[in-house]
């Protein structure tokens, strides 16, 4: 694995949500223990983010509450822009791209063909108001399927590999348990072989064995297709479970990297240190 | 067909700033074939709903010179065909006819014509809900969004469970249809049976609302497409043996009325082009 072998590049990435003024910059971040400026009140989200995923790989993102870890993968999944630096990616032939630069159109179309998201909560990234079917058809119709038979057939294929009873195909969401949710959006994500997998707090709802199902689904799923995924959690557990590599926020800035046994096992950083020793 | 020209108001009753507005706006739709463009809907002596932006957009367009046609569901002499005629008349002084192929402009709601029409007319039609995209977005500000970024993958789920629930696609009227290949446009209240004449037409079809207050456009040779599965596709109400009571007719889309006989009544399938009906009767009868 050499450094020019990335998949995604995120380069000098900045977001802040506020006016901003001249002391901001020296009143926020990880070394003052703040996010938001107390003259303006500007919220300084993502500082100076710069990182590698490798194809393949599963990144961790661990770090408390309003650490910026979740405003870092809207940004990623394009939902958010970034008000400076470079989101670089490359795809299947080489060819590397700014996803910055992409307009609505070519945004829309990026994430329908090569990004899947796991949202924490399944109502955000379900309709809930379509069945279970169709949820998982949304993506496949947008990737231009246009023969029902088929569709049907991978949505009955991508239930069957998430656990999902297939009979219920036609269920609406609402009578499905959050477990059960959480693998409908997994379902939905994989339909169209996503280059990346994005993860948001996907267990952060659930009991611990309900959780442990979804954390083996994931790491089959891994293991079986090289899925590359970017992982946001706020347990520790989660993330040792899954991601290799683990990069851990605070105040909007990435104080710490490397592998997560390392992070877990030997912390430098002294929030870290805090962070592992509450938690395990 | 004619009423006295009322000299009391301006030619086509909207004032001349007005028709430049919706002549526009209507330019705008026609550069962007199936857009939604919004105009500012003017107060009529005709309440909301009841075909204003259809009227709005024949006023603007109008010119003495013109043969007008109204029709209704399909019919010359139904209560809002009749009284939108009524006005446009008394207003413009332009000749009116019930014969499509005569008429330069026709006003219409539910039906296109079943004569095909020509390069030199204009068909318009009053929208009653202009976007196709309120069953599955009811809020006005995303919904733009999403034509703007041609997402229509909420639709697309949406035919997909109409054949789930209903095992086809189950659309009376309203059909969604996708223009020039970009956006997403409601076919208006026509029947599904009128929706390929939309497809590379000779004719300008221009679309008014005038409780929403949007304007769109089909210009002529422009590709509309139903939305569609490959084995699901789009078909007509057409079904074989259906034959028109009075003319005969076995090509037409017809209605079904009751009527009442001595016998206590029956229903009746006839021709919904009551033009159309008559002039194969009076050609029929020409022929004995």
């Amino acid at each position: 694995m050499t450094m020019e072998n990335w998949l995604l590049r995120l380069e000098r990435l900045h977001k802040h949500f506020g006016p901003t003024c001249p002391d901001c910059r020296r009143l926020t971040g990880p070394d003052v223990g703040r996010s938001r400026c107390p003259r303006c009140g500007t919220v300084w989200a993502c500082v100076d983010i710069n990182l590698h995923l490798y194809a393949g790989e599963v990144l961790g993102i661990v770090g408390e509450s309003g650490s910026g870890k979740s405003t870092l993968l809207q940004m990623v999944y394009l939902a958010l822009r970034p008000d400076s630096g470079h989101i670089w990616f490359r795809e299947a032939d080489g060819t590397v791209c700014d996803l910055v630069t992409l307009d609505r159109y070519e945004t829309r179309l990026f994430r329908n063909t090569r990004l899947g998201i796991v949202c924490q909560r399944p109502e955000l990234g379900l309709n809930m108001r379509f069945s279970v079917g169709g949820n998982v058809a949304e993506k496949l119709l947008l990737a231009e399927w246009r023969h029902f038979d088929r569709i049907r057939v991978r949505t009955l294929e991508l239930m069957t590999r998430t656990e999902l009873p297939p009979e219920r195909i036609d269920d609406e969401p609402a009578t499905f348990s959050g477990g059960m949710l959480q693998r409908v959006q997994i379902a939905k994500a994989l339909a169209i072989h996503p280059t990346l997998l994005l993860l948001d707090e996907i267990t952060s709802g659930l009991d611990v064995s309900v959780q442990a199902r979804v954390l083996d689904l994931l790491r089959r799923i891994q293991w079986e297709d090289r899925m590359t995924m970017l992982l946001v959690s706020h347990d520790l557990g989660v993330v040792r479970q899954l991601a290799r590599r683990t990069i851990v926020m605070k105040n909007g800035a990435i104080i710490e990297a490397g592998l997560t046994d390392q992070i877990l096992e030997d912390p430098q950083h002294p929030y870290t240190q805090l962070l592992v020793s509450s938690a395990l | 067909m004619s009423t006295s020209l009322d000299r009391l108001y301006n030619f086509a009753l909207l004032d001349e700033d007005a028709k430049r507005e919706i002549r526009r706006s209507l330019l705008k739709a026609v550069a962007l074939p199936g857009h939604l463009v919004p105009f500012a809907s003017r107060d009529l002596p005709i309440a909301r709903g009841w075909g204003t932006g259809g009227l709005q957009i024949t006023m603007s367009i109008i010119t003495p010179d013109d043969t007008l046609k109204v029709i209704d569901q399909g019919d010359d002499d139904s209560v809002n065909a009749v009284n939108l005629r009524r006005l446009i008349t008394r207003t413009t002084g332009v000749n009116t006819t019930v014969d499509t192929a005569e008429a330069t402009i026709i006003q219409t709601r539910h039906r296109i014509p079943e004569e095909s029409l020509r390069a030199d007319q204009i068909l318009v039609l009053q929208v009653p809900m202009a976007d196709p995209l309120r069953w599955v977005e009811p809020n006005l500000e995303r919904a733009t969004v999403m034509h703007s970024e041609a997402n229509y993958g909420k639709m697309w789920v949406y035919m997909y469970e109409s054949v789930v629930r209903a095992g086809d696609l189950r659309i009376a009227s309203q059909y969604p249809v996708l223009v020039n290949r970009r956006y997403l446009m409601d076919s208006t209240p026509i029947p599904r049976w009128d929706v390929p004449k939309l497809h590379m037409a000779e004719t300008l079809y221009l679309f008014g609302a005038g409780r929403e207050k949007r304007i769109y456009a089909v210009p002529p040779y422009t590709i509309v497409e139903p939305l569609q599965f490959d084995d699901y596709p789009f078909r007509t109400e057409y079904q074989p043996g259906q034959r028109c009571a009075r003319c005969g007719a076995e090509h037409t889309f017809l209605t079904h009325h009751f009527v009442a006989d001595a016998g206590g009544g029956r229903w009746e399938a006839t021709c919904s082009d009551t033009a159309y009906c008559a002039r194969r009767r009076a050609q029929a009868e020409a022929l004995l």
